[in-house]
């Protein structure tokens, strides 16, 4: 009886997993971005810096592909532990291209990189609304009215 | 959670302009010293910055020297000067004013912008922790 409970609430466990994997995917990789804007406009300074920047698309597909690096798997230290695991990063680093150079060889070029940043804001809101979209119908669903 | 690395890059960028912002405020202050703190002429101090990895993307800045200008001083003939050479030439710090001033705003929207890209970041996690609270 219990098995079959714990069973029951581990399918639910991946449905649940299944139904925000692809907006949970997308959240890391903003944030992912995010991290990387900041690092350029931090730089925007520095002699022989390179800006760099991800292919969102591409790196959102490869991750939900699970290409990329080792998903960080949670260890498990009990028979009834329920496995997870986060995933590595999948993003591409690449360089963007330069427009206008300067003379100490910085690339960064700080209109594209706050409108990146304030559209990678907006979009990691997006994606935070769409979770709480996902959210509110489960519970909808759950208490049934 | 690589929202807390934007907090690591944006502060050590915050971090390196203020230092920048410092060395601006001690070459304006001494742009009519004609001695130094070691007796000779004032030079103009200039931060180099230097990238630094952070995290697993992003690169933070940190300011790698302090590097002392090469330009030479300013020559003022003021003869009555305890300075003054053979010729009546006193040499002045190598502090140009207007490049202080540049490098004096420059800094300053360099600190605002990091600032905002702080303030974005925590917003972002403030909605982040209110998943499925609404």
């Amino acid at each position: 009886m219990f098995e079959e409970i714990m069973n029951g609430v581990e399918q639910m466990n991946v449905q649940l997993d299944n139904a925000l994997r692809f907006h949970q995917t997308a959240l890391n990789l903003r944030a992912e971005r995010q991290e990387l804007l900041a690092g350029n406009i931090a730089n925007a300074d520095t002699p022989g810096y390179k800006a760099r920047d991800m292919n969102f698309g591409s790196a959102l597909g490869s991750a939900l592909q699970g290409r990329g690096t080792a998903p960080v798997a949670l260890s498990t230290t009990a028979a009834r532990h329920i496995a997870a695991s986060a995933p590595g990063s999948s993003a591409q680093l690449l360089y963007r291209t330069e427009q206008q150079s300067s003379v100490d060889g910085n690339t960064v070029n700080m209109d594209v990189e706050r409108a990146a940043f304030a559209e990678n804001s907006v979009q990691y809101e997006a994606s935070i609304t769409f979770i709480n979209g996902l959210l509110r119908t489960m519970q909808q669903a759950v208490s049934g009215q | 959670m690589s929202m807390f690395n934007v907090f690591n890059i944006a502060g050590s960028a915050l971090n390196a302009q203020s230092m920048r912002l410092n060395t601006t405020a001690s070459n304006l202050a001494n742009v009519e010293s004609a001695l130094g703190a070691d007796g000779k002429p004032y030079k103009a101090k200039q931060v180099v910055f230097q990238a630094v990895q952070m995290g697993t993307a992003g690169q933070g800045v940190q300011v790698k020297q302090v590097v002392e200008s090469a330009a030479p001083g300013r020559m003022v003939y003021d003869p009555k000067s305890p300075l003054a050479d053979e010729k009546g030439y006193v040499t002045m710090s190598n502090v140009d004013a207007v490049e202080e001033m540049v490098n004096m705003v420059s800094a300053s929207r360099a600190y605002q912008t990091n600032a905002e890209v702080m303030n974005t970041a925590r917003t972002l996690m403030q909605k982040t922790l209110a998943l499925g609270q609404s």
